[in-house]
């Protein structure tokens, strides 16, 4: 079945190669994923839409969340909230369609993004289901090209976002007067 | 500019802040200026000969002493060579360290001399990886490399430095605190669980304690022995766990699983409460999952969330530090123990007494012949020197499961084995790892004749290095495992499992400038081992011993852990 996962994480190199590589790893399928920064440009949000045995749900996420950089990663399946998709659609039509095809599109909410000779660029954003369907409609009326997002999702419940202090190392702090005498120290103990 | 410090010697720098004494390498191109600073530094450099040995013996060391092991190696196939070892790490939660040398910076993914993606490679291989883009960022990431590597579940951390980071000059600012807000450590356990836990356990029937490799990784040795003796319940220690209870302890049945003994494994199927703790059902364990102790109901104590629930529910999961949720759950016990004691105690006795009645039934008997080295007398002979008190390396295979069979380890840190990833060669490197932590200790190095031509190039390493390790080759002339599943379900072709090349010992000894000999003759063996001993420096045996021996008992893979071949097969007719 497919499992909605928000996983935030530290913006920091190879972490996008860390959850999909523990997704091959571990045998776990990616339906989609999106990634990007949040607010804190520190910090990045990723939506994945995994199709997994519903056994194993919650090992995939302890599974995530053992990841060094990952701060927080939330099954969003049952869990009030809100996804959606974006599509990019280029339709290749004659002047006989145009008309039929922007009705469509009003009804699907699409908004026109190029328009020319050769047809239109829809975007339109949704449920997957419900793009699914404008798809297969645009598709009826012409040759078309979709690029789509991949879900994005968000939480409606505020989730308090526990992280771990942090440790001392047991090093003494260099002297603040002195930064030199530090090194001192240092070069006559070897 | 005196106060500035190149890369290299912040390295060195933090490593002895991070109290390092010794680490395992090979020195190559591009981590030279390393190796430079290295060379007028107290930091001991032990130079194996492959760098997969460099990271079995930081392994090694880690298992014998408990702290982290530290290895190196160069960029490329010095690196790509210390991978098996850090899957090895990783699959037995080694703390290990593992530096590596990257082409500079402006090198890096123009295929250059020497140049590998250790970070990419290294990612599934470690518990976490780091590569190093500046000098700035070199301690903060030593040091949180360190904490990673020995904190919660442990496991190997590897860095990956570039050549111009070790060469560049900087101001260096000791590290004071480490920042890892998505590293969250569990370590107490929910009192209340740990409560129904304690609650859970008087009401049992038929309790078993399923001790591994967490009990010595997580220093609950004394807690464990103490939760054994206030309850009395009996306890079964994984292949990782042996010497977490001292074998000698009334209460330890033995080891559990495909090879474990009749004993530990009827109690296994047959408990009506499993106090799993660091463990993780290992499918060598538990055999058929599905079939695996279908009556008990199941509390397991593990650091790693992700391992509860993972292959078995766990009905009461307790999240923690085995050391910190023993003593508590020590203190519940024995605060309830008045009032409860007494509830199923006849049912518990009589649980005690079918457990004492299996381990009579089928013992791990010791088969001797007059003509030819059985490997369990082989084994016995080891145990009865050690007298529990030996550090004991093997590899993978049947030597293996014959030495955790039949020696008795009193004490973590003594039977060091690659485990998880069964991996061959493992048994002398780990061995040179362990008497560097441990100098005073006797330790023998245990290998089939498949693996211990795996780890030859490190004969060199045990002499130059003046290791006193005994290292004892059961020579069974097969690769002894695979030919025993062949054998069994094979039908007994034997392709590819036939050693009939070895060389002669004495003079393979003789050739590094050490002692050894083959030995044949069962009336021989006492003595041979007791020279071995005897010899201040290393010693090589070369016992022969029978060569169609299995392992038994065996659980078949995919065989529930009660279904057990005791014995070798009876002759039947051939036939459809």
């Amino acid at each position: 079945m497919l499992q909605v996962i928000s996983i935030l994480m530290e913006n920091k190199p190879g972490a996008l190669m860390r959850v999909t590589g523990l997704f091959a790893q571990r045998n776990y399928n990616i339906e989609s994923l999106t990634v990007a920064r949040t607010l804190d440009p520190m910090l990045s949000r990723m939506t994945i839409v995994a199709d997994v045995d519903a056994k194993i749900r919650a090992q995939v996420i302890k599974q995530i969340n053992k990841l060094i950089n990952v701060l927080q990663a939330t099954d969003l399946t049952d869990e009030a909230s809100v996804a959606r998709e974006m599509v990019l659609l280029r339709i290749r039509s004659g002047m006989e369609n145009r008309t039929a095809i922007l009705k469509e599109a009003e009804i699907f909410g699409a908004r026109v993004v190029d328009s020319s000779v050769e047809g239109f660029a829809l975007e339109a954003s949704g449920d997957p289901e419900k793009l699914d369907e404008f798809i297969n409609v645009m598709s009826s009326y012409g040759e078309i090209q979709a690029t789509r997002s991949g879900l994005i999702a968000v939480s409606l419940e505020m989730k308090k976002l526990r992280l771990a202090p942090p440790v001392p190392t047991g090093c003494e702090p260099a002297s603040v007067e002195d930064p030199s005498s530090q090194s001192a120290a240092v070069s006559q103990s070897r | 500019m005196s106060n500035l410090m190149t890369g290299a010697k912040m390295l060195l720098e933090c490593l002895a802040r991070e109290g390092v004494e010794v680490m395992f390498g090979y020195p190559g191109g591009v981590t030279l200026p390393f190796y430079d600073a290295l060379y007028d530094n107290p930091l001991r450099h032990v130079l194996v000969r492959h760098e997969e040995n460099a990271a079995f013996a930081a392994s090694g060391y880690a298992k014998a002493t408990g702290k982290i092991g530290v290895c190196c190696a160069t960029s490329g196939p010095g690196a790509t060579n210390l991978v098996t070892g850090l899957v090895d790490a990783m699959m037995d939660s080694a703390p290990v360290v593992a530096l590596t040398g990257q082409v500079s910076s402006n090198l890096i993914g123009s295929d250059a001399f020497q140049e590998a993606d250790t970070f990419g490679i290294t990612r599934s291989a470690t518990k976490h990886n780091y590569m190093v883009k500046t000098l700035a960022e070199l301690p903060q990431i030593i040091h949180e490399a360190f904490y990673l590597a020995g904190s919660g579940r442990p496991g190997p951390v590897l860095v990956d430095i570039p050549k111009d980071v070790f060469m560049a000059r900087g101001h260096y600012e000791p590290v004071t605190e480490i920042h890892l807000p998505g590293y969250k450590v569990f370590t107490e356990g929910h009192s209340g669980q740990i409560r129904r836990a304690a609650q859970m356990f008087w009401e049992a029937e038929r309790p078993l304690v399923y001790a591994g490799g967490g009990i010595l990784l997580g220093k609950a040795h004394k807690e464990l022995r103490e939760f054994v003796e206030i309850t009395d319940a009996p306890a079964v220690c994984t292949l990782m766990g042996l010497g977490g209870l001292p074998g000698s302890h009334p209460n330890f049945i033995s080891m559990p699983g495909m090879h474990g003994s009749y004993a530990a494994n009827m109690a296994m199927y047959n408990n009506d409460l499993l106090i799993a703790l660091g463990v993780r059902f290992d499918d060598r364990v538990t055999g058929r999952l599905a079939a695996f102790a279908p009556h008990a109901r199941v509390i397991h104590v593990d650091i790693d969330p992700a391992e509860i629930g993972k292959n078995r529910h766990a009905d009461i999961p307790i999240v923690g530090d085995l050391k910190r949720v023993l003593q508590k759950m020590n203190k519940v016990m024995a605060e309830l123990k008045p009032e409860s004691e007494a509830k199923k105690s006849e049912a518990r006795k009589s649980w005690w007494k079918q457990i004492r009645t299996w381990k009579e039934e089928h013992p791990f008997d010791t088969p001797r012949s007059e003509s030819e080295i059985k490997p369990q007398h082989l084994m016995a002979e080891i145990d009865r020197i050690s007298n529990g008190k030996a550090i004991v390396t093997s590899d993978v295979g049947q030597h293996q499961m014959w030495a955790a069979q039949y020696i008795r380890f009193d004490e973590p840190g003594q039977w060091i084995n690659s485990g998880g990833l069964g991996s061959m060669g493992y048994g002398l490197p780990s061995a040179i790892g362990a008497q560097f932590g441990c100098p005073d200790k006797l330790v023998f190095a245990i290998a089939g004749d498949g693996g211990f031509q795996m780890s030859l190039p490190e004969l060199a390493t045990v002499v130059n290095q003046g290791l006193p390790i005994k290292i004892i080759v059961m020579n069974n002339g097969y690769l002894g495992m695979v030919r025993q599943w062949q054998e069994l379900f094979y039908n007994n072709r034997m392709s590819s499992v036939t050693l009939d090349t070895f060389p002669q010992a004495d003079l393979l000894a003789a050739a590094y400038g050490f002692k050894g000999r083959t030995v044949e003759n069962p009336s021989e063996l006492r003595e041979a081992l007791e020279t071995a001993v005897a010899e201040p420096g290393p010693y090589l045996l070369n016992i022969k011993v029978t060569p169609f021996e299995n392992v038994y008992p065996m659980v078949p893979a995919g065989g529930a852990i009660n279904e057990m071949v005791l014995g070798p097969p009876q002759p039947v007719a051939v036939g459809d």
